[in-house]
């Protein structure tokens, strides 16, 4: 089973119906004790960073979710989700992340080509830096995603496992020993993004 | 690269899909799921699902229609027709949609878009606009572009812009229904100025008129149509493969 961490924020209608598709079970769910059981862990989220991450730590979800990752558990971060995962953000002033991959959550307007629209919205490609890794088993260059975002994540050095070109690199996978994250929706990525989450479901840590 | 996004529109009355031309004389094509899935496979980037019903009973309908295209089509969902307050974003992005479109319930409570921004983001809001020419002008127009509110376009989408709007659809009534190709003047004029994603609605009759548009306003971001999909006048498959031919970057599936 998958539990699909509620912690207030976001729309998981399409991520629940998603996993669905590809066989596995999930909860949407904020019980500890539920979250303990599972196998793996999806970190949703939309929104502002630091709304996100005080919602994380007044739940206390913040505290199950790294300790879920400290014990070996998958663990997923989606969209914000994955920003969270990094030490760092500086969306609208700067805050903590849960610090589970290095790197830094940053404004993507000064490092893309100006004039170019941000939010980043609508399908781009993928530039696979780690062809080997799991998470990207069954996926070439130029598969297209479905990007929604406006911060970006840096300095992940090797957690990098894809890229994507907006006007500059933009980080758009990342995974370190039992953690991953996709920038994308990989819910609202079609075939390529059932194909993501599949991968998923059958990675091993 | 960024990809240019093809987005097919359907209009939902009484749990059909239905499209009309110069907004007057429907008629029934198909059946919204089944056209949805076939859409989604043959490479449609995003699905414009609009509710064209007045009675409650049709909103229910439209409400279930789209829970089940949310379960098993996995692309962007927009949803429009019949928004007038939060309560509405509420209801069709519980029921899987991404984003919601809002055009006369805006023009009816300005706040809307505010409020939706707020309490969604600004990526879930799209501001649709129906706009024609009135004494060299451009007019928004509301009711399905039925009435002229007498409003200058520009003004009204700088003002959803500035209150958080996070994409625009602009439909030209001039154009639209005239398979004669997207309101270019028009849509340059909104991108002269528009920093979120502007998407072309109203003209398209065939390939080339997306090839057109995409290379003439760069800025723009999707072309959006009905009809023409719907009657299979030009298939998505071979329009990206004409649009990919042209130099312009598109999705391929």
């Amino acid at each position: 089973m998958i539990a699909i961490i509620d912690y207030g924020v976001g729309n998981l209608f399409s991520l629940r119906s998603s996993l669905a598709m590809i066989g596995t079970q999930a909860e949407v769910t904020a019980d500890p004790a539920r979250i303990a059981a599972a196998d793996r862990l999806i970190l949703p989220g939309v929104g502002a960073f630091g709304d996100a991450r005080a919602q994380l730590a007044a739940t206390g979800l913040d505290r199950v979710v790294k300790e879920a990752a400290a014990s070996g558990k998958m663990l997923m971060g989606i969209c914000l989700g994955m920003q969270l995962l990094f030490e760092k953000s500086y969306e609208f002033g700067e805050h903590e992340g849960l610090g589970l991959i290095p790197g830094q959550v940053v404004d993507m307007t000064p490092r893309i080509t100006p004039g170019l629209k941000v939010p980043h919205i609508g399908w781009n490609g993928l530039e696979i830096t780690k062809k080997d890794h799991p998470l990207m088993r069954g996926l070439e260059d130029g598969d297209c995603v479905y990007f929604v975002h406006s911060y970006c994540a840096v300095d992940c050095a090797d957690s990098l496992v894809a890229r994507t070109e907006y006007g500059g690199e933009i980080t758009a996978a990342v995974a370190r020993g039992n953690v991953c994250g996709c920038q994308f929706h990989p819910e609202k990525s079609g075939r390529v993004g059932l194909q993501i989450l599949r991968s998923f479901c059958e990675m091993e840590g | 690269m960024i990809t240019k996004r093809i987005i097919p529109c359907l209009d939902v009355r009484n749990g059909r899909v239905v499209k009309g031309v110069n907004f007057a004389g429907l008629s029934d094509v198909s059946h919204p799921v089944d056209l949805a899935r076939y859409y989604s496979e043959s490479g449609a980037d995003e699905l414009v699902f609009y509710d064209i019903t007045a009675s409650a009973e049709g909103r229910a309908l439209f409400t279930d229609i789209l829970r089940e295209v949310a379960s098993t089509i996995f692309i962007p969902l927009t949803v429009g027709g019949g928004i007038r307050g939060v309560g509405d974003f509420e209801r069709v992005l519980s029921c899987g949609a991404d984003k919601v479109s809002v055009n006369s319930g805006a023009i009816a409570n300005p706040e809307l878009i505010a409020d939706a921004a707020k309490r969604y983001g600004s990526q879930c809001v799209v501001l649709s606009v129906d706009a024609k020419r009135v004494d060299g002008a451009y007019h928004v127009f509301a009711k399905g572009g039925r009435v002229d509110t007498g409003m200058d376009a520009l003004e009204w989408i700088r003002r959803g812009l500035d209150n958080g709007a996070g994409e625009i659809v602009l439909n030209s009534i001039d154009t639209d229904g005239v398979k004669k190709g997207f309101d270019l003047p028009m849509l340059a004029d909104v991108c002269a100025f528009a920093n979120v994603p502007v998407i072309a609605s109203g003209g398209a009759g065939c390939a080339e008129d997306f090839v057109t548009l995409f290379k003439e306003i760069p800025k723009v971001d999707a072309g959006l149509a009905a009809s023409i999909f719907h009657f299979g006048e030009v298939s998505i498959p071979s329009l990206k493969e004409t649009l990919a031919r042209s130099g312009v970057t598109v999705r391929r599936v």
